[in-house]
């Protein structure tokens, strides 16, 4: 059909409304799949090399702490007879007739402590207790402060006027001073309670180590809330908050099912960067022997242990000491990249 | 202004009183009691202790008196140190500690940041850098470690530097360096980044684009806005300080309040203990009020809720 150049009606082309081929189709298919929140974060993460160089030092330590002790032939409170004060790598005289005579025998890698003890084992248990407090002690952190900081900021009005006075005044608290004091005081009535029934396990982790955890739950989560709290406050106004409560939804439902997922870049860096610092408390309160109770040892125990030796034997303090740096170094640059990563609003 | 004071103030008040007494009730949990682990005494005269310390009335009216004592600045008598009153004991000892503390933050506040400065100015280059990765060790190591490690070298094998007490200049260098070395740290990176941040202002390129050269208008303008943080990070740095003198001052057996602190822990003389918490505590909550003023006055863009 001939068409007329000045007509007003509409060119359609017949072609046009062909069904599409499958190479056209092919054509709109988005090539690169969606990238999730978890894959973003995690694909900025492995960039980074310093974090991931952390990461195999933690995993390093964490398998030298967790999983060798338990097939390693000696035991940390196994006294040697006549291994007291051996250097590195070397043999007591029993150990050395008993290779003569063909057997072998594990070497001391570290040493012995004066009272026999091989060190390298108590090296890997001190760790282990200092990476379980950092952790433990950073879950409780984690849980009471979320928790309190978004039930806050949430409610808002005087819940949070209130809440936040409180949290202002433990803020200012001395919190080294109440440390030391807690765990003092709590030590007695804690051993007390050992004696009941169901109450036993105390012992074996010792009621310092319990008052420790006790008064991170009470002092320590007040930066955790706060960080929640001011997450929350932004959240709660969004669009899908709203919709939430049109819908009948629970105020704790909202809360954790919306808010809290949605502030968990800041939750996963606050928690990563809380670590080191609980790591930090232990072993400084362990080193005043306000920490974990006598045959177990810690890696601030052992430091301080190792000081009236210093002299002689000052590989006993140079490992735990060296360890503790690494650790806690370790988890402040995993815990920058991870802000980098996940919360880069954060980075300052 | 006068309200934020006032309420800043008002909140300091709370916050003593509370360490008051949760003290004092803590100290009072401690079964047993502060007579018991003496050599066994007559039910007589444990009375008598007992009356004379006042430790037979009900625990309200002792805990009443008790404050308002210690508002008089009487802790009472110490248990262990016969003859000495806590606050006697508090005069002694305090200003040994906040002259290694004093020395220790000015030495953290000169050293720090000027360091941090210079990495933000020379940013990416190699001394930035090199700051950079001194200050990220700095504050991963605990000040135990600080302090033993400087005790082995110096003390035990260059033996040139004494490592017990306090009574020449000499000894001051350890303990100063052991205390100073994590807010030092820590101040090189916070003024780092703050310098970094106020460096890519408006204001600096104005400035240069005016022709200041780049030293005027680092300390004319630059350096005084770059230090606001540093300001905030006084009163933390005052607890650290504190905190790192209980066991600066345990090492190197200074006789400090830090130390006494600890050693009243373990010679359980509650008296000193109650006594050495309150006045700390008293010391930093003061201090931060102090330093959370002047930063409103310094920066009048902070908005005073």
């Amino acid at each position: 059909m001939k068409q007329n150049p000045i007509s007003f009606q509409l060119k359609l082309n017949p072609e046009d409304f062909l069904p599409a081929s499958e190479e056209e189709k092919e054509s709109l298919v988005i090539m690169r799949e969606s990238v999730s929140f978890w894959k973003d974060g995690f694909r900025r993460l492995v960039k980074n090399k310093v974090a991931m160089v952390s990461v195999a030092v933690i995993l390093i330590v964490m398998v030298f702490s967790f999983i060798v002790p338990s097939f390693y032939p000696y035991s940390y409170k196994e006294q040697i007879k006549g291994a007291n004060n051996l250097k590195p790598m070397q043999y007591s005289e029993k150990e050395l007739e008993a290779i003569e005579a063909g057997e072998k025998v594990f070497p001391h890698i570290f040493g012995t402590d004066k009272l026999g003890r091989d060190y390298a084992i108590r090296v890997m248990m001190g760790s282990r207790i200092s990476l379980l407090v950092g952790l433990i002690a950073t879950v409780i952190i984690l849980v009471i402060g979320s928790a309190y900081g978004s039930i806050a900021a949430f409610f808002g009005g005087w819940v949070d006027l209130v809440m936040m006075r409180i949290v202002d005044i433990i803020y200012t608290i001395p919190d080294i001073l109440l440390i030391v004091l807690l765990s003092f005081a709590l030590k007695a009535p804690l051993a007390a309670l050992t004696s009941l029934p169901g109450f036993g396990w105390i012992r074996t982790v010792g009621e310092n180590l319990i008052s420790i955890f006790i008064v991170f739950a009470l002092l320590y989560w007040v930066g955790m809330a706060r960080m929640v709290r001011s997450q929350v406050l932004m959240l709660k106004e969004s669009e899908y908050v709203t919709a939430a409560r049109a819908l009948g939804v629970g105020n704790g439902k909202i809360i954790k099912k919306h808010l809290l997922t949605n502030c968990i870049g800041t939750l996963i860096v606050t928690t990563t960067l809380q670590i080191p610092s609980s790591i930090f408390t232990e072993s400084f309160l362990s080193f005043l022997g306000l920490g974990v109770a006598v045959p177990l040892p810690s890696l601030g125990s052992l430091a301080s242990e190792a000081i009236n030796g210093l002299n002689t034997y000052p590989y006993l303090l140079f490992i735990p000491a060296a360890l503790i740096s690494l650790i806690i170094l370790s988890f402040n640059l995993l815990g920058d990249g991870l802000r980098d990563a996940f919360d880069p609003k954060l980075k300052n | 202004m006068l309200k934020y004071i006032v309420k800043r103030i008002g909140l300091a008040v709370v916050t003593i009183w509370a360490v008051a007494t949760i003290t004092f009730f803590l100290m009072n949990m401690v079964p047993g009691g502060p007579f018991l682990s003496e050599k066994a005494i007559s039910p007589q005269a444990q009375a008598a202790l007992e009356a004379k310390y006042g430790l037979d009335k009900p625990l309200f009216q002792q805990y009443i008196t008790y404050l308002t004592d210690a508002l008089h600045g009487d802790f009472g008598d110490s248990l262990k140190q016969r003859g000495r009153t806590v606050m006697s004991i508090i005069q002694t000892k305090f200003p040994v500690s906040a002259r290694v503390g004093g020395i220790s933050v000015l030495v953290a506040l000169c050293i720090g940041i000027p360091l941090g400065c210079i990495a933000a100015i020379r940013r990416g280059k190699f001394i930035d850098s090199f700051i950079s990765v001194v200050a990220t060790c700095g504050i991963a190591v605990p000040s135990f470690v600080i302090c033993t490690v400087l005790m082995y070298f110096f003390g035990v094998k260059l033996r040139i530097l004494p490592t017990l007490g306090l009574t020449s200049w000499k000894h001051y260098i350890m303990p100063v360096i052991a205390l100073a070395f994590y807010p030092t740290a820590y101040i090189m990176r916070l003024t780092r980044s703050s310098m970094l941040d106020v460096l890519g202002q408006d204001y600096m390129r104005t400035a240069k684009a005016k022709g200041l050269s780049q030293v005027v208008s680092i300390f004319k303008h630059a350096l005084r806005n770059a230090i606001l943080p540093v300001i905030t990070y006084v009163g933390p740095m005052l607890a650290y300080t504190l905190s790192g003198s209980f066991v600066v001052e345990k090492i190197f057996t200074i006789p400090g309040l830090g130390g006494e602190f600890i050693g009243s822990i373990t010679s359980r003389d509650y008296t000193v203990i109650m006594g050495t918490t309150i006045f700390l505590a008293t010391l930093i909550v003061v201090m931060n009020v102090i330093v959370d003023i002047i930063y409103k006055i310094v920066d009048p863009r902070i908005k005073l809720k």
